[in-house]
């Protein structure tokens, strides 16, 4: 799809610092693969490659790594993803119907991306949200909880405009009468 | 129970605008803890602050319940090579949402605690390990760190001791399987999160085969409150054998979920319908499950008099795990509910050991069919029967965590089980 990736001086500077963390290089595996899905979109194979190679580590390392762990990306998804928590007390408060609004608001279902690369859904496990539920995460970043069909919509149309959700602060019940 | 409850004052997370603010922190006796250790050495001697934390028995927060302080005396004495703390901020078992708050209301608590552990335990370096979900609360966490390195809390001689030591975090990727320790180690180290046999255990070998000591964030945040005010005022919170204050995370049919910190001990029924406001809608409570999708669940008639602590808990056929309590209404469908849970730990299964890669798999798809109405009677002894296949037969207790949901649902709610069951069919020969 595009050309051979790959890091440039700044970009190998960033890995230097994040590899001076530990008293291994193997063990910024896991950081490494963020800065580069960050830069790329995703840790498809290509990208996999040049993280083996830049850290001295066989591919079969990285793709193992990469795998293993749900939040990296293993081939380009769309701009924006929706993951969306299904798990107990999300499943319990309505996590799938969430879904299945999102699925039918965007023509496509959960693991898929709309065709014009836009947005991506996953349904997910539980983000640790529970007392907000139903919730959805936003691309790896931004949680957004006690989800309705009009948060929804509201939320679908702020990303389509290029506004991405603020934090949320849920504060705990006990400083609801104020803080001293 | 404590009675004093509606008066309590949280400690863990006190109402303080802008405490995660070090500035803010340190006016409120913030770091004082870690000055009074640095200052008096003679007395605070690293043995002298271990004995201190473990006999304020902080119960780990993390599910284990295990003294904190017992914990860290299993480290062998320094070499003068490098030795580790990993503090497990992976929180991902169902129900739990409680480690996030630390991170965005009261940081420099945690930090703190964990210096004094690392000072306790002649520790050079800190890692703390944070679910790669929780992205924005890792910032949080690392500008508070940052913050403490400029004050000369991190780093070299801390406070102009002879103590150093450094704090780095270190942001997981989602998997579920690295709240486990040995697991967590091996993320750590750059490497799928393979549970590690036991023994040896991370005191003896642990990251890069060197000692360490794994805790929770929140077992941490209660070290700087024994260290001030002492473990015999410590003891005085919650009860005799779960002392110290708690963070439930209540969430599921209520009317007010969230985050709340009490004192250990508190009765069940109490949180539920005063705390958290009742079941909403007017409903019945169902079913609780009283410390993340791994305990028990306990029928509402089973919870009379039961309180949140590990022996009441244990009493009443559940634990405490992480105190992420799930509140369920009449409405919820057990069985619905319980293959959501399986379908969690087959997913999170990490494929090492036989009776968990293919035992969560197989406790989900019979629950699949149950559930669509395709299963039989026997299919529940079916269940059963992987249970017992899968519990304490492999190197960690996610098969033990998957297992439990089941086995005790369909003792305690047969009837909606056998419901969904047609009657065993034997084909004719």
């Amino acid at each position: 799809m595009s050309g051979t990736k790959t890091f440039d001086e700044k970009d190998l500077a960033e890995i230097e610092k994040l590899t001076k963390k530990y008293p291994e290089k193997q063990a910024a595996v896991l950081p490494v693969l963020w800065y580069a899905q960050d830069k790329f979109g995703h840790v498809d194979p290509s990208v996999q490659k040049l993280v083996a190679e830049t850290m001295d580590l066989p591919e079969a390392h990285v793709y193992g790594v990469v795998t293993f762990y749900t939040q990296f990306y293993e081939k380009p998804m769309g701009k924006h993803v929706l993951d969306v928590c299904t798990c107990l007390s999300c499943q319990v408060c309505g996590g799938y119907d969430i879904l299945n609004y999102l699925e039918d608001k965007l023509g496509i279902m959960a693991g898929e991306t709309t065709p014009d690369g836009e947005f991506s859904i996953q349904s997910v496990e539980c983000l640790g949200a529970c007392g907000y539920a139903p919730m959805l995460q936003v691309t790896n970043d931004k949680y957004v909880n006690y989800l309705t069909y009009e948060k929804i919509d509201k939320l679908i149309d702020d990303l389509k405009s290029g506004k991405q959700p603020g934090f949320e602060s849920n504060k705990m019940p006990q400083h609801e009468n104020g803080t001293e | 129970m404590p009675n004093d409850w509606k008066s309590y004052k949280p400690l863990l997370l006190p109402a303080i605008k802008d405490l995660h603010e070090i500035s803010v922190y340190e006016k409120n006796n913030g770091y004082q803890a870690l000055r009074k250790i640095l200052k008096d050495r003679a007395m605070w001697s690293p043995q002298n602050v271990i004995n201190e934390v473990k006999t304020a028995n902080i119960r780990g927060r993390g599910g284990a319940g295990f003294n904190a302080g017992l914990k860290w005396s299993f480290m062998p004495e320094p070499d003068g090579k490098p030795r580790y703390l990993a503090c497990n901020g992976d929180e991902s078992e169902p129900g739990t949402f409680k480690d996030r708050k630390i991170f965005e209301f009261n940081p420099h608590l945690f930090i703190e605690g964990a210096i004094i552990a690392a000072y306790a335990m002649q520790i050079d370096v800190i890692y703390v390990y944070i679910r790669g979900e929780y992205r924005p609360f890792v910032k949080m966490l690392q500008r508070a760190i940052d913050q403490a390195y400029e004050k000369g809390y991190l780093g070299k001689k801390v406070l102009g001791s002879d103590f150093s030591v450094e704090m780095y975090t270190h942001m997981g990727a989602g998997a579920y399987i690295c709240g486990e320790e040995s697991s967590l180690m091996e993320s750590l180290e750059g490497k799928r999160g393979y549970p590690r046999v036991k023994p040896p255990f991370p005191a003896q070998r642990g990251l890069w085969g060197r000692p360490t000591t794994i805790n929770n964030i929140e077992t941490l945040a209660n070290v700087p409150l024994v260290m001030d005010k002492g473990a015999d005022w410590y003891l005085k919170i919650g009860p005799d054998t779960h002392p110290g204050p708690v963070l439930y995370g209540i969430s599921g049919h209520l009317k007010r979920p969230g985050v709340y910190e009490y004192p250990a001990g508190m009765n069940i029924m109490t949180l539920i319908n005063e705390v958290a406001g009742g079941i909403r809608e007017g409903k019945k409570l169902k079913a609780l499950i009283p410390g993340g999708s791994s305990t028990p669940p306990l029928r509402a008639d089973m919870l009379e008099g039961v309180s949140m602590d590990a022996n009441s808990l244990r009493d009443a056929g559940s634990m405490m795990g992480t105190a992420g309590m799930v509140v369920l209404d009449e409405d919820t469908d057990m069985v619905d509910l319980i293959w959501r849970i399986s379908y969690f730990y087959d997913h999170e299964s990490c494929g090492q050991c036989t009776p968990c890669r293919d035992g969560t798999g197989w406790l989900e798809k019979t629950l699949r069919k149950i559930k669509n109405g395709d299963g039989e009677l026997r299919d529940l002894d079916l269940l059963l029967a992987i249970c017992h296949r899968m519990e304490g037969r492999t190197i960690c207790a996610l098969a033990d965590a998957a297992a439990w949901p089941v086995r005790y649902s369909i003792d305690r709610f047969r009837d909606e089980f056998e419901r969904k069951c047609k009657k065993t069919v034997y084909a004719v020969a």
